[in-house]
């Protein structure tokens, strides 16, 4: 861990980078090693995945059953 | 007609014999993302949700002419983007890119949680996040733990909402995404960590609270 500019703070805005994978290569390698030796932004990397992992169990569709009717009645070709 | 072997065959089919199960199923799984991407195009909800019905009427009239190109996703959401552009452009709806992308500099993390600059490891965490791993899954996945999830996602502005419900709820790409949303890839990505960002920190708030029960 260095005091330098690649500190925590600057670290945790650049993780979004890491997982999308757009970070370019000598980056991404300061990045890997400063997690090898930080617990801190280890944890938080851990909850933005946490946080990606649980945002996919959000999904829940439901149309109103009005609108869901009149597309209905649309596909059946009947006038809406 | 479209190839047999075609992924969305067998489902492109069954809507053309007008299956209404069919039909229904792909409203359900579509319906609110189309109201979401169109929002990006267009002044309200309530014209988002008339763009969202027209596209489903031009989808049931064009469906005979799909080819299997593309995947059915691809060409549905197709259609709903020219539908919401041309709707937008009658609306006279001009996107400013500062709307999409707010210069309000906001971080991650709050800098208090780092040691200040005149600290010899100024920068790094003074009050990092705690581990979570050892809470119960039915702790993560708790109905408190979603709520306080889509409580979060729903206090995000707009154009961050989008993406991240586009990319992290559906499951889009990100080239997907960019495609419907008419965003550069940057843009994309600078709204999906700010997005990100905000729902950890408010899933944090809410999982601490847990550990410390």
């Amino acid at each position: 861990m260095t005091a330098d500019g690649f500190a925590c703070r600057y670290v945790i805005e650049i993780l979004s980078d890491y997982l999308e994978d757009a970070l370019d290569a000598s980056t991404r390698q300061d990045l890997e090693e400063h997690l090898a030796e930080c617990d801190g932004c280890t944890v938080y990397l851990d909850q933005m995945r946490l946080t990606i992992r649980l945002s996919g169990k959000l999904d829940q569709d439901d149309v109103p059953e009005p609108i869901m009717n009149v597309l209905l009645n649309a596909y059946r070709g009947e006038s809406t | 007609m479209i190839d047999l072997h075609h992924p969305d065959a067998a489902l492109v089919a069954a809507l053309l014999l007008r299956d209404e199960t069919a039909f229904r199923d792909l409203v359900t799984r579509y319906h609110r993302s189309f109201i979401t991407v169109a929002r990006q195009y267009v002044s309200s909800s309530a014209v988002a949700e008339e763009v969202a019905q027209e596209t489903w009427l031009a989808v049931i009239r064009t469906l005979p002419q799909f080819e299997g190109r593309s995947s059915l996703r691809t060409w549905i959401f197709t259609i709903l983007t020219n539908q919401a552009r041309g709707r937008g452009s009658r609306e006279h709806r001009i996107v400013p890119l500062s709307s999409v992308i707010a210069t309000d500099g906001e971080a991650a993390v709050d800098a208090s949680r780092f040691l200040d600059a005149s600290h010899r490891w100024g920068g790094h965490w003074a009050n990092p996040p705690r581990r979570i791993e050892n809470l119960p899954e039915e702790c993560l996945e708790g109905a408190e733990t979603m709520a306080a999830l889509r409580r979060a996602m729903a206090a995000l502005p707009d154009s961050q909402q989008r993406v991240m419900w586009l990319r992290d709820v559906k499951g889009w790409t990100a080239d997907e995404v960019c495609a419907a949303l008419d965003l550069s890839e940057v843009n994309q990505r600078v709204l999906l960590h700010r997005a990100r960002s905000k729902v950890r920190a408010a899933l944090e708030n809410q999982l601490e609270s847990d550990l410390s029960r």
